[in-house]
């Protein structure tokens, strides 16, 4: 791999660009890996270059049923923060948001990651103390948060609509560190950086089933590219989780909805970071091209429809209007559906799979984003060591028959409530 | 969506609550809660669910979907079927 510099930004350019290489090697796939991960989102090329980098383990197979990035990985809105207030939340994300700190130098490649700071406003004394007792819960985990009152908002974002006579803006959780960051490049500085250490990137490779030994251990798996062995199988496929682990007879505490998402034409700088509304679920931030990327509520039924209905989209749209009047005359460019992997507490999964040689990460919700470093690096961790990363105890599949439920939202057993 | 409702006709999507898969049925001791209560099928194609008519008629039907296209088959009335 050719290191990326300002050099050979130059050695290319004066060359009329036509040197440019691709990134990765588009593999093929041989007979068998020590490891496949299934997946090549980020999360999945993630946790294969640490596979790689940390543990050493290159034998390496991601398996990418269409093309890298283009399923989730493509289809969030880039937020990257740590603002969580369990604690078998708060120390992984916080994690995640450390590597994302460290991640352009790590894979050499430019992830724009902009840590323009995520601003939760609140808009009633109920809210503020709640809204407190996360930000407490964040400082006793060593993760920046600081409590702004309504002038301490009004000084970054003055153009709110702070005196709606319904939900008048009494402050703010801030969390100076949160930001965006390039979804797509993520993808491509992780492939790039795992092809460098010998991972074999496979695309339009489905999984179509398991192979399994007597004793039901999983051996590898059938794909539209043939059988390939491996002694362990990572999923990494959120969104599709209960479909794949399905081809292995498994069921899943997870429901897979639609979360909607829209970007407004672009517009020159206004929004400086992430604001999210706390009187409806409404959030926005502004891309580096200047268009307003905004979301709210998945549809809240279960769909593996990349794209939602209308209901959703008024909603949104009525929130950003009860927050920020003055977008009402952007027009809306586009809108598109992911599909969340939600689970039935709102939190993620990574851990063994009753099944001999296969390991889950999934679950994500609508919240997966922000987790890829951390995920990727927590995920490598379980497939080589066989014990969870200490940061990722807590994320056990096995929680929901115990108990041990991390329900950041306590909504209960109801996926489209989180 | 429109929800075609056994009472009040094709009716919009937004005047109903949607309440998830209608297959689990409430096991009568502990045995089997587990599965009932967190462990779901969450088929991609045609899947039966129970949705809650709030803004019409305020009964409950199952309506059978598509969940990769959001085509709707039909609904009945959820106690007229087969508990």
């Amino acid at each position: 791999m050719s290191r990326y510099s300002v050099f050979s930004l130059l050695a290319h350019a004066l060359g009329g660009h036509r040197s440019w290489v691709p990134a990765w090697r588009d593999a093929a796939p041989t007979e068998g890996y020590d490891i496949i991960i299934i997946g090549g989102g980020g999360h999945g090329l993630a946790t294969a270059y640490y596979l790689a980098k940390v543990h050493g383990i290159t034998k390496v197979a991601v398996l990418e049923k269409g093309w890298i990035g283009g399923g989730n990985a493509g289809r969030n809105t880039t937020i990257i923060r740590s603002n969580y207030g369990l604690p078998g939340n708060e120390a992984f994300y916080e994690w995640s948001m450390k590597l994302w700190e460290g991640l352009e130098q790590e894979l050499n490649y430019n992830a724009m990651v902009s840590q323009r700071g995520v601003l939760n406003l609140y808009h009633s004394d109920a809210q503020r103390d709640a809204y407190a007792r996360r930000g407490n819960a964040m400082r006793l985990h060593g993760v920046d948060a600081e409590l702004l009152d309504r002038d301490g908002v009004q000084k970054v974002v003055p153009f709110l609509n702070f005196d709606s006579a319904r939900f008048p803006i009494q402050g703010a959780l801030l969390q100076g560190r949160g930001g965006t960051a390039r979804h797509d490049a993520v993808v491509w500085g992780y492939a790039r950086a795992a092809s460098a250490l010998g991972v074999d990137i496979i695309q339009n490779c489905e999984v179509t089933g398991f192979l399994r030994d007597a004793s039901g251990t999983v051996t590898g798996v059938e794909t539209t590219r043939g059988s390939i062995s491996a002694n362990k199988i990572g999923l990494a496929v959120a969104g599709n989780t209960s479909r794949v682990a399905s081809l292995a007879g498994l069921r899943l505490p997870i429901e897979s909805h639609v979360l909607q998402a829209f970007v407004s034409e672009g517009l020159k700088p206004a929004i400086p970071g992430v604001i999210t509304f706390g009187a409806g679920h409404f959030y926005i931030s502004q891309s580096d091209k200047g268009g307003l990327v905004f979301g709210g509520d998945i549809d809240g039924y279960n769909s593996y429809a990349s794209r939602g209905n209308m209901p959703v989209v008024e909603d949104v749209c009525e929130g950003g209007m009860a927050l920020m009047p003055m977008i009402g005359r952007a027009r809306m460019l586009r809108s598109w559906g992911g599909i969340a992997d939600m689970s039935m507490d709102g939190s993620p999964i990574i851990d063994h799979t009753p099944i001999d040689g296969l390991y889950l990460n999934g679950g994500w919700c609508y919240g997966g984003f922000k987790a890829t470093p951390a995920s990727g690096w927590c995920f490598a961790h379980l497939l080589a060591t066989d014990t969870p990363h200490e940061t990722a105890t807590a994320f056990r599949l096995d929680r929901f028959a115990t108990g041990h439920l991390i329900d950041e939202k306590g909504q209960g057993a109801q996926p489209n409530l989180h | 969506m429109r929800i075609p409702c056994p009472y009040c006709g094709d009716r919009d999507v937004q005047e109903f609550v949607y309440r998830g898969d209608a297959a689990p049925r409430r096991p009568d001791g502990e045995d089997g809660m587990f599965d009932y209560v967190y462990l779901r099928d969450n088929p991609a194609g045609a899947m039966r669910e129970h949705w809650y008519h709030a803004q019409g008629c305020r009964t409950w039907i199952v309506v059978t979907r598509d969940t990769v296209t959001h085509r709707i088959e039909g609904a009945v009335l959820a106690r007229d079927t087969n508990r």
